[in-house]
């Protein structure tokens, strides 16, 4: 039979594929509250990403993104579905291996550490030695380009060095996935480009799996190896699109392809609801 | 003008604000003659005369100083010591454990809302006349702001730094020491200077219901054999020492709080 060959091939791709899998989450549907006033968030939604991906879930404020991400997180726990991350299922315990980094970046480092503190603090199960932690946070704040601020505070940097400091904690824990929840929403424009692009470093030097929560379609699209696109209340996944743009990307030179302005105006869509133009 | 020189400036102008209150009152007291307000001179000298006319060898402390300011500091020292220490720890274990507070939080208003002063008997026939209950009676006045305090402090630990520690995985001893007791301390401290000034009035109550030593002792003695001067030499007394343990406790918490100040400054 001609398509056997074909199909075989297809299968062992697939399985290794299926081993690779970093995270896999199949139909997952969380609802808040109990009883009566339950208020289904998301519903059904499954996804993958693969070992040095990088995936972005965009959508709308309210579809449940954040959700999505919590559960993986270990924050929330899902009313259905399972989330594997490295092959374990995530259960009440928050997962080995995963790192996150979360939208207010002002909260979520601790003003009464210094940043190298801030940074090393997470290390203290993996590290034994307070000097290797303090060397590990050292590198890791140099990886973010934040070499010489190890020994102030975090509110004396700016908004977009804060959250520089916040991915230089993630990265140090050296995770199997990086979960980050609107990264860059607080943060100036070209503070914003300059993040994006660290992230895409951090994925081609450290070959990372970083799943990005965002609402700017700009940003899906950029940094994302695949754009995953949620709408509607409770959020379904509406779309899972490939994004074929050559890498190293470059925030003039890559946004005026025609390839990047076709897919971002196609996000676009999907994110109001519409349907994707006939092309596809 | 320089930031610096306004600070000096204020700090010139607030002695000399209280320069002119000693002198107004000289001029009245020395005017009018009342043996119920002495000049400030006589007072400061019978300060002078009672306690700080001693031996060089006891760093000019007299007798007198030795045998009842001292004693009274130590029962505040150590009222304040017990009161720090259980306020804390009870402090945050109330505040982060939904299951205690249950239990202990009713019984905590009713405790704190019962007046000290109106309890001096209990404390009396609970610890018998003397220093153990006088310590005792000034550390259940000044616990209720510092536990109250440390208690609201450890219950609003900002979500997001709960669930950073969650995410990230820091073990028990982590949460306790670097998250919760660093973002309980500044409630902590709010309290503290609370009890600080409630400690020297609860000292003298104490020491006015039957001690034989103390600052609050010699001021009962001193009014009942009608020794004015002496009776001021000790109000002076407690004004001075409340400033200064007030100031000490503004000076530790200016140094542990520093990223507290710093992260609130830019924030406004």
């Amino acid at each position: 039979m001609p398509g056997t060959a074909a199909l075989g091939g297809w299968q062992a791709d697939a399985t290794q594929r299926e081993r690779i899998a970093v995270l896999e989450i199949t139909d997952l549907s969380h609802s808040y509250g109990r009883g009566g006033g339950t208020h289904l968030a998301v519903d059904g939604i499954s996804l993958k990403a693969e070992k040095g991906e990088i995936v972005s879930i965009v959508g709308a404020s309210g579809c449940g993104k954040s959700t999505v991400l919590r559960c993986i997180a270990g924050l929330q726990r899902p009313t259905r579905g399972t989330i594997r991350v490295n092959g374990a299922v995530v259960d009440a315990a928050v997962p080995d291996g995963l790192a996150v980094v979360f939208q207010d970046y002002s909260r979520s480092l601790y003003p009464w550490l210094s940043v190298r503190d801030n940074v090393a603090l997470p290390l203290v199960r993996t590290q034994a030695s307070r000097a290797q932690r303090g060397r590990t946070a050292e590198d890791a704040l140099q990886t973010v380009g934040l070499g010489d601020t190890g020994h102030r505070y975090p509110w004396q940097l700016s908004g977009g060095m804060q959250q520089r400091v916040a991915i230089a904690r993630a990265i140090a824990c050296e995770p199997v996935l990086l979960l980050m929840d609107e990264p860059f929403g607080s943060v100036d424009a070209q503070t914003r480009e300059d993040l994006e692009d660290l992230v895409l470093s951090l994925r081609r030097d450290r070959e990372m799996t970083i799943l990005l929560v965002t609402h700017d379609i700009d940003e899906s699209v950029y940094t994302g190896d695949r754009v995953i696109v949620m709408t509607g209340t409770p959020g379904r996944v509406s779309a899972d699109l490939a994004v074929q743009l050559p890498q190293p990307r470059d925030q003039i030179a890559t946004k005026e392809l025609p390839a990047f302005v076709n897919l971002r105006a196609e996000v676009g869509r999907l994110v109001r609801g519409q349907r994707a133009a006939a092309t596809t | 003008m320089s930031r610096a020189a306004a600070a000096t400036t204020r700090w010139l102008w607030r002695w000399v604000v209280l320069a002119a209150g000693a002198l107004a009152w000289q001029g009245w007291a020395e005017w009018r003659h009342s043996a119920f307000f002495p000049p400030p001179s006589a007072i400061v000298a019978e300060m002078y005369h009672l306690w700080f006319s001693g031996s060089a060898r006891h760093l000019a402390l007299t007798s007198s100083a030795i045998g009842n300011i001292l004693p009274s500091l130590a029962r505040v020292g150590i009222a304040l010591g017990i009161s720090i220490v259980v306020g804390l720890t009870a402090g945050i274990a109330i505040g982060r454990s939904p299951v205690i507070s249950g239990y202990l939080e009713p019984l905590l208003h009713f405790g704190r809302s019962l007046p000290p002063v109106a309890l001096v008997t209990v404390f009396i026939v609970l610890f018998k006349l003397g220093d153990q209950m006088e310590i005792a009676f000034i550390t259940f006045g000044i616990l209720w702001p510092i536990l109250v305090n440390t208690i609201d402090g450890a219950r609003t630990v900002d979500p997001v730094q709960v669930e950073t520690a969650r995410v990230f995985r820091l073990t028990a001893r982590q949460r306790l020491i670097k998250l919760i007791v660093p973002a309980a301390l500044p409630k902590f401290f709010a309290g503290l200077r609370i009890s600080v000034s409630l400690a020297l009035v609860l000292m003298v109550v104490a020491e006015l219901t039957g001690s034989t030593d103390g600052i609050g002792y010699l001021m009962n003695n001193a009014s009942s054999s009608y020794q004015l001067t002496a009776l001021w030499a000790g109000i002076v007394l407690l004004g001075i020492l409340g400033y200064v343990l007030n100031a000490a406790v503004l000076g530790v918490e200016h140094f542990v709080l520093a990223w507290h100040r710093g992260a609130r400054r830019l924030a406004s």
